[in-house]
């Protein structure tokens, strides 16, 4: 019922647009994306666990170790960004949130750290100083919650900050207490994204300063802002066309923006099952297997996104490229000589070692695989569903799974075993999509290993994507890199990952824009980036998010 | 020795806590992923003293107490989880119809709460901890305790992490010597009642989406509040109250036999915190609805298995995916069988509990979703009549979770929706 109240929704809004682009409303088609668009809502943010760790040690010390076990991060359609926008804190997850917050803040302000982090000398250690806990807990307590804080939410604090410094005889005992009450906020724990109508054209909703501030910051550095942007908010500069882009250039030339595209493409590949400790293999058929082996592997592919587009290179080189980074360990696993004997060296891989393009890197091959084989499957799903955006259903419930039975074990490799699949209709709609693309990749194993044969057969790496035929991984890595819908799905899945939620209707006409937008700038992911933010699209909004929608997205 | 609850305290029976206090009842679900083979794992035959079927022999044990464990654990089989003509997503419309009494309408959504967190918003916030959650799967992100698709309780994997969180620094020992609260207890709740007082101002900031998450997040801030209330009354005054033991080596994964021994070192710590009722709500995972556990060495999981292992024509079923019911049903006897080695007034621990042991599917070979295997466990401080074999006849599998919520005193009179909504318990297991 509900669905149906969406798309009747979906489709008066693309109607909308159809009118517009009718009566010719796009005015401003020389510089950004200006089309007048319908953007969707807006909800709270939960900071995800990898967002509360950065917060944290970006405006208390990096010498502060978070705890990792905090209320687990949601991952909805694919992207933690979009569950953040529908997870809550259950009872466990506060306690956890509580518990961490005590461990930050002795960390924060022991006896080696106080002063740098305190800034003001309090006139006695031993009791309370409501001066400096005044001056201390309105700074730090603007950065963690990306605004000043009220007069009403500063004094609560330093109240109890006195109160505890005198009962624990302990000023920096009392600060302890007020900064865990800022840590355990939900002003702290979620982003709150507030709009209001522009005073231009009352008729749209935008972010208001202060809330594009948090908004850059954490898609750009996936970190709470700095004092810069909090004041650029503050001042009302980021609702102004010309004062938001100066800032976004700053943000965008900052070394931080390597960590936001880090974390953007660790959220996509789902890189944070390594964290979780879910990619594990079996020992004794995978014994170079270790869980340092697969961490190592996810650092590698990620340094190389980094690397390549931080030098602004085309994005869909990254599925051709020989460029990379390794380990002595790394090396050992993909059996190539490694001189550097600690840490990391960059290194291209020669024509021999076979091992072009991201597809080739032992993360992915480990990350899509069981635990002891490979799936062809799933690496296919993967490219199909994350790479190209194209839905692959799920298997009916009652598939008849008999048809690949191998009674005799005369089906030996994977291609034999999927092509089973493949005479069956009900199988073949989905395994048509998903396994010539897995198969290319099956020269490598389920740690990604190189493999010339399985169960003693030669393996046919051999296959076609959409048109484009090749013989072995290197080959669909090129065809990857050519097909039509490898660029707009980087454009919507960035979409989705800035604004906490999938696309609507109003949002189509500006994402195929963003497209060829990408296109013209030869696929420069960075210039994506600053399209994305300038658009109305990410400063724009219909409102909050209505109740009703919780729950049912599918 | 601190404080031994001397015999008078209890009644006759030493049933129940002197004046008119009883002995908590507990509620946990037990949950194995990819089922069991309809033909053998039910029992042939009904009621009481049931003849034990070839998948159920782990249940042929003798406790502690010279009682064998079949007694102790009721079969519900034929029961079914009706679709309605919506899809059977594979592996979570059986789990979700039994644990919520509704289908998802999309795949791995959660229509409605689970059973636990029904019963813990009933009972949860007489303890330190509203409910605990447990998984054997090594995977810190899943348990199957929802309030709503958006509240999903996380599952505690370590037995170590555990152990600290509910016998750390902070649990009120009964063993250890006079009480004195601690200070600390005191500020920790200052800095809740200031957050508290956020509520309002934030509330009107936000839609109506949004003010439902926080809702959440500060009935989780009064949860917490409550918890620093009961530390600070002492430790809890129960006989067979006492800390547990630090826990034994711990691997954790999905290799059969980690799986089980997590399983063990896990049952161990919660028999000792709900026998220092620390929580009277517990979930245990012991393997994921698409079951992970492999044997070492072996390319295969026994989801797989059950999908890809031909059935052997002489046998006329999958062998090696069903070692892990096997296994599964081993694992379920371990932990059951924890419960009941703990003396509670003149019975054990097991017999104040209420345990459901259920699974996703019955044939995982084809996502069975009708015959969905469920057993209960323990007789719910007398409410339940233990050791018993229900054939539910197709009817629908949320009488068992009517009969469950009636039994924990509930005053639920029907659950579930559309063909799932049941009325009638199941009586032959009720006292």
């Amino acid at each position: 019922m509900r669905k149906t109240h969406l798309r009747t929704t979906h489709l008066s809004l693309i109607l909308g647009l159809l009118l517009l682009a009718v009566t010719g409303c796009s005015s401003g088609a020389d510089s950004s994306p200006t089309e007048k668009i319908d953007a969707g809502p807006v909800a709270l943010r939960r900071l995800t666990a990898e967002q509360f760790s950065r917060s944290i040690r970006d405006v208390l010390g990096d010498h502060i170790t978070v705890p990792s076990r905090i209320d687990p991060d949601d991952r909805r359609d694919g992207l933690l960004a979009v569950g953040a926008t529908f997870a809550s804190v259950t009872p466990s997850g506060f306690e956890k949130y509580e518990a961490a917050a005590n461990v930050v803040t002795e960390q924060a302000l022991d006896t080696k750290h106080r002063a740098d982090l305190v800034q003001c000398q309090p006139a006695s250690a031993t009791t309370s100083d409501e001066e400096c806990a005044t001056a201390f807990i309105g700074r730090v307590g603007r950065r963690l919650f990306r605004r000043s804080l009220t007069g009403e939410e500063l004094d609560a604090r330093v109240a109890i900050a006195s109160a505890a410094a005198k009962a624990l005889g302990d000023f920096y005992g009392g600060l302890e207490i007020a900064l865990a009450s800022l840590l355990v906020s939900p002003d702290f724990l979620f982003r709150i994204e507030e709009a209001e109508p522009d005073r231009r054209d009352p008729s749209i909703t935008r972010l208001t300063s202060v809330a594009m501030a948090s908004r850059l910051s954490y898609l750009l550095w996936n970190t709470t802002p700095d004092d810069d942007l909090i004041a650029a908010g503050e001042h009302g500069d980021l609702v102004d066309d010309a004062l938001l882009a100066e800032q976004v250039e700053r943000l965008l030339s900052s070394p931080k923006l390597e960590t936001g595209i880090r974390s953007i493409f660790s959220d996509l590949y789902d890189f944070k099952r390594f964290d979780d400790g879910l990619v594990r293999k079996d020992t004794a058929l995978f014994p170079v297997y270790t869980q340092t082996l697969v961490e190592e592997a996810k650092e590698q592919t990620l340094r190389t996104i980094v690397a390549h587009l931080s030098a602004d290179k085309d994005y869909r080189d990254l599925f051709t490229t020989t460029e990379s980074f390794l380990t002595r360990r790394l090396g050992v696993a993909y059996r190539v000589p490694v001189p550097t004997p600690d840490g990391w060296e960059p290194y291209v891989f020669s024509d021999e070692a076979r091992r072009a393009g991201l597809l080739s890197h032992i993360s992915f091959n480990a990350l899509y695989s069981h635990p002891g084989r490979s799936s062809a499957t799933l690496r296919g799903k993967f490219v199909r569903e994350v790479l190209l955006c194209q839905d692959i259903p799920t298997p009916p419930a009652n598939v008849d799974f008999s048809i690949v039975e191998d009674i005799t074990g005369e089906l030996r490799t994977a291609r034999e075993r999927l092509e089973a699949h493949v005479t069956n209709d009900a199988c073949a709609g989905c395994h048509t999509l998903t396994d010539p693309i897995g198969l290319a990749l099956e020269s490598f194993d389920a740690i990604g290993m190189l493999r010339e044969e399985e169960n003693g057969v030669p393996i046919d790496t051999s296959g076609d994507l959409d048109g484009t035929a090749y013989e072995d991984a290197t080959g669909m890595g090129r065809a990857l890199r050519d097909h039509p819908a490898l660029g707009p799905c980087l454009v919507r899945s960035l979409y989705r990952y800035a604004a906490g939620r999938n696309e609507i209707g109003g949002e189509l006409a500006l994402l195929s824009s963003l497209s060829e937008r990408f296109a013209e700038s030869a696929y420069s992911v960075r210039e994506l980036m600053r399209e994305l933010v300038l658009s109305d699209g990410f400063r724009t909004t219909s409102g909050p998010r209505m109740a009703e929608e919780a729950g049912d997205e599918s | 020795m601190g404080l031994p609850l001397l015999d008078c305290f209890l009644n006759s029976n030493g049933t129940a806590l002197a004046q008119g206090a009883p002995l908590p009842v507990r509620f946990g679900a037990w949950m194995w992923g990819c089922g069991m083979n309809p033909d053998r794992w039910n029992p042939t035959t009904e009621g009481g003293g049931y003849e034990l079927s070839v998948e159920l022999q782990a249940l042929d044990r003798e406790l502690g107490t010279g009682a064998k464990l079949r007694e102790q654990v009721s079969i519900l089989s034929d029961f079914d989880v009706k679709l309605d003509g919506r899809p059977n997503f594979p592996h979570t419309a059986g789990l979700m119809g039994t644990l919520t009494g509704s289908l998802p309408v999309a795949d791995y959504t959660v229509p409605a709460p689970t059973l636990d967190t029904i019963i813990a918003a009933e009972i949860g916030g007489l303890t330190r901890f509203r409910s605990l959650e447990m998984s054997c799967t090594g995977n810190p992100n899943q348990s199957y305790s929802f309030e709503s698709q958006g509240v999903a309780n996380a599952p505690e994997i370590s037995p170590m992490a555990m152990y600290a969180r509910v016998f750390g620094p902070e649990f009120a020992d009964p063993n250890a010597g006079p009480f004195t609260p601690d200070p600390r207890l005191m500020i920790r709740q200052s800095v809740l009642s200031v957050v508290k007082d956020d509520r309002d101002r934030l509330l009107q900031r936000v839609g109506t989406h949004d003010k439902q998450r926080l809702e959440q997040y500060f009935t989780s801030v009064r949860q917490l509040e409550q918890q620093l209330d009961i530390l600070l009354e002492g430790p809890p005054d129960l006989e067979s109250c006492s800390k547990a033991p630090t826990p034994g080596q711990e691997t954790l994964g999905t290799e059969v036999g980690e799986s089980m021994s997590t399983n063990l070192l896990m049952a161990d710590l919660l028999s000792f915190a709900l026998a220092c009722d620390q929580t009277r709500v517990f979930s245990m995972m012991f393997s994921d609805r698409i079951s992970g556990l492999r044997q070492p060495g072996s390319s295969s999981q026994h989801h797989q298995l059950t999908h890809d292992e031909p059935l052997d024509p002489e046998i006329g079923y999958q062998p090696e995916a069903t070692e892990f019911v096997f296994a599964s049903m081993e694992a379920w006897a371990d932990f059951v069988e924890r419960l009941a080695a703990t003396p509670e007034g003149d019975g054990t621990l097991l017999d104040n509990c209420l345990v459901l042991g259920h699974s996703d599917v019955s044939l995982a070979k084809v996502h069975g979703i009708t015959g969905v295997p469920m057993m209960i466990a323990g007789s719910a401080g007398g409410a339940l009549k233990p050791g018993v074999h229900v054939r539910g006849a197709t009817s629908p599998t949320t009488r068992v979770g009517l009969t469950i919520q009636q039994a924990m005193g509930l005053n639920t009179e029907s659950w579930g929706t559309r063909s799932m909504e049941a009325t009638q318990p199941v009586s032959e297991i009720v006292a």
